[in-house]
């Protein structure tokens, strides 16, 4: 048996910690491609720049496979952050890892962030980007039965169902990935969404050839049910109009994100999704605070996007300094 | 066989120079049996030859029984993380800290050689205020990028305070146990065999849920 190793690049010997006494020109709140690109950029526009993650990757760490991310091919989410990571360590930018930001304050002529470790930061400008969480069904019982068999990563939690039957909702990229990395340990996987597949096609056609896996279009999950743990979901098959049950002993829900805004929501405007209201320049409707990826109001969340808005909000905030 | 590439064993070689005091890797195995025993045991071997400060003793659950029970140790492989003195901590891994969990025990070592990162003055404060025995689980599966977050926090925890012990447990390793706690999402955090949390959650969540367990 050979045993993997996924290491964490920063948080090592060329990375100081970020201090509590240092005005920065910028901290960036968050590691994902998008923090981690602002931060190279804002670095080589030589800013006093520094950032707080609470994991260095952020959400691309949970996906088995990245196919569309230009000049590689393929490769997990994680060699490819790893990847990011390496390249950015380089630059030895402070990071205070493992910590939570709990709270941002506009101070007078700098910004104030309160992280979890007990440590407040201090910075002339800030970069959101915390990136998205996965999104829930909102329907009765899933609540209750969230860590009793009902699932958010499929990386994570999928070994605990090896053998087991599981549920798959969701019908976008993210779903039907987990669904064919979920049919190699599980028994058997039912995927189950409310319409039509929106994921890539190539994936739909790789999910479609295997023998273990069986799809529930147009079928949208009512209720989450169970006992002591998840039993079952029940519901509606759109097309016959008839209430159907499915069981299973794990469901794993990956039907989108949400981004990471709640903090921030009375110091920068957000929109109806709660995401963050950004200009072509990733500034936000407070001076000084911008913000890049997932967490913003940009169309489409992929990682190059992400990285390419981390760039952009870096660029804007070198600007924004030497106008101070 | 190696386990750590060059890649990899020169970045902790490098990480590791930050180490202030000597650690003591008490690694457990089960002669009578134990699927990830020989792995456990050459993984910590390349991991004890990255460092001066870091040595490694090897133990079975059976003939040293005594220590075992010293260090609370039941299952197989177990590591306890000993620091200069030779002086149990709290840090404990149940299972091969392999895949993500490199990085917990990586900053395990770290902390216990007293070269980790600083809680603010008021946080340590309140955890050495926690004046009963506390007893924390983690379970974690090596696929999951969240859990060393958790592992690390409980482990802080622990070397701060004397009454707190805390270790990880590798759920496909301990299938049993993690059936009883009813582990189906990682990373899963139990608390005197009783409250639990789901995630990884921000060092307060630890000292709440600490603070209000009945003594």
């Amino acid at each position: 048996m050979g045993l993997d190793f996924n290491l964490n690049g920063i948080s090592n010997e060329k990375s100081t910690a970020l201090d509590s006494d240092t005005l920065y020109d910028s901290i960036i709140i968050g590691g994902g491609p998008a923090g981690l690109n602002a931060a190279l950029y804002a670095k080589r526009k030589g800013l006093n720049v520094g950032m707080i993650a609470a994991h260095i990757g952020g959400q691309v760490m949970d996906t088995s496979s990245v196919e569309n991310y230009l000049g590689f091919e393929s490769l997990s989410g994680q060699d490819l952050m790893h990847k990011f990571e390496e390249h950015v360590k380089g630059y030895e930018i402070p990071t205070a890892t493992g910590a939570l930001v709990k709270s941002l304050e506009n101070g007078k002529g700098f910004k104030r962030i309160f992280a979890d470790n007990g440590k407040t930061y201090n910075s002339k400008s800030v970069i959101i980007s915390t990136g998205s969480k996965p999104r829930h069904l909102n329907v009765p019982g899933e609540m209750e039965y969230s860590g009793k068999g009902v699932a958010y990563c499929a990386i994570c939690d999928g070994p605990l169902f090896a053998g087991r039957d599981v549920i798959v909702a969701g019908g976008g990229n993210s779903a039907v990935e987990a669904a064919i990395d979920l049919s190699k340990i599980a028994n058997t996987v039912k995927i189950v969404h409310r319409s039509q597949f929106r994921a890539d096609k190539i994936l739909v056609d790789k999910l479609k050839e295997l023998g273990n896996v069986e799809v529930y279009l147009e079928t949208q999950i009512k209720r989450i049910g169970g006992e002591k743990f998840f039993t079952h979901v029940e519901a509606a098959d759109k097309n016959s109009g008839k209430d159907i049950v499915i069981k299973a002993d794990g469901l794993f829900v990956e039907i989108g994100y949400l981004p990471k805004s709640e903090i921030f929501r009375d110091i920068v405007e957000t929109n109806e999704k709660g995401e963050i209201i950004v200009d072509t320049r990733g500034e936000t409707s407070s001076k000084g605070i911008f913000a890049a990826g997932d967490v913003t109001s940009g169309d489409y969340k992929q990682i190059v996007i992400s990285a390419a808005e981390g760039a952009k909000a870096a660029l804007s905030v070198n600007d924004y300094i030497n106008k101070l | 066989m190696a386990f750590l590439n060059e890649d990899i064993s020169k970045q902790i070689k490098g990480i590791f120079a930050s180490m202030k005091e000597n650690v003591n890797i008490a690694l457990f195995l089960d002669k009578t049996g134990c699927e990830s025993c020989e792995d456990a045991r050459g993984y910590m071997e390349e991991m004890a030859n990255l460092s001066e400060r870091i040595s490694l003793s090897v133990y079975d659950l059976v003939d040293d029984k005594e220590k075992a029970l010293e260090l609370g140790v039941e299952l197989t492989p177990a590591i306890v993380l000993l620091d200069g003195e030779n002086k149990d901590n709290g840090v404990k891994f149940n299972g091969i800290p392999a895949g993500h969990e490199i990085n917990s025990f990586i900053s395990g070592i770290l902390e216990v050689s007293g070269s980790g990162q600083e809680l603010s003055s008021e946080m340590t404060q309140r955890i050495k205020n926690i004046d009963k025995p506390v007893n924390i689980k983690v379970f974690v599966t090596l696929g999951c990028p969240h859990c060393p977050g958790a592992v690390s926090k409980a482990h802080k925890i622990a070397l701060l305070n004397p009454n707190v012990n805390a270790e990880m447990i590798e759920a496909n390793t301990f299938g049993e146990l993690s059936q009883k706690f009813n582990v189906s999402g990682v990373p899963k955090i139990v608390f005197n065999e009783g409250p639990d949390l789901l995630g990884d959650q921000p060092i307060d969540a630890f000292i709440d849920a600490m603070e209000n367990l009945s003594a």
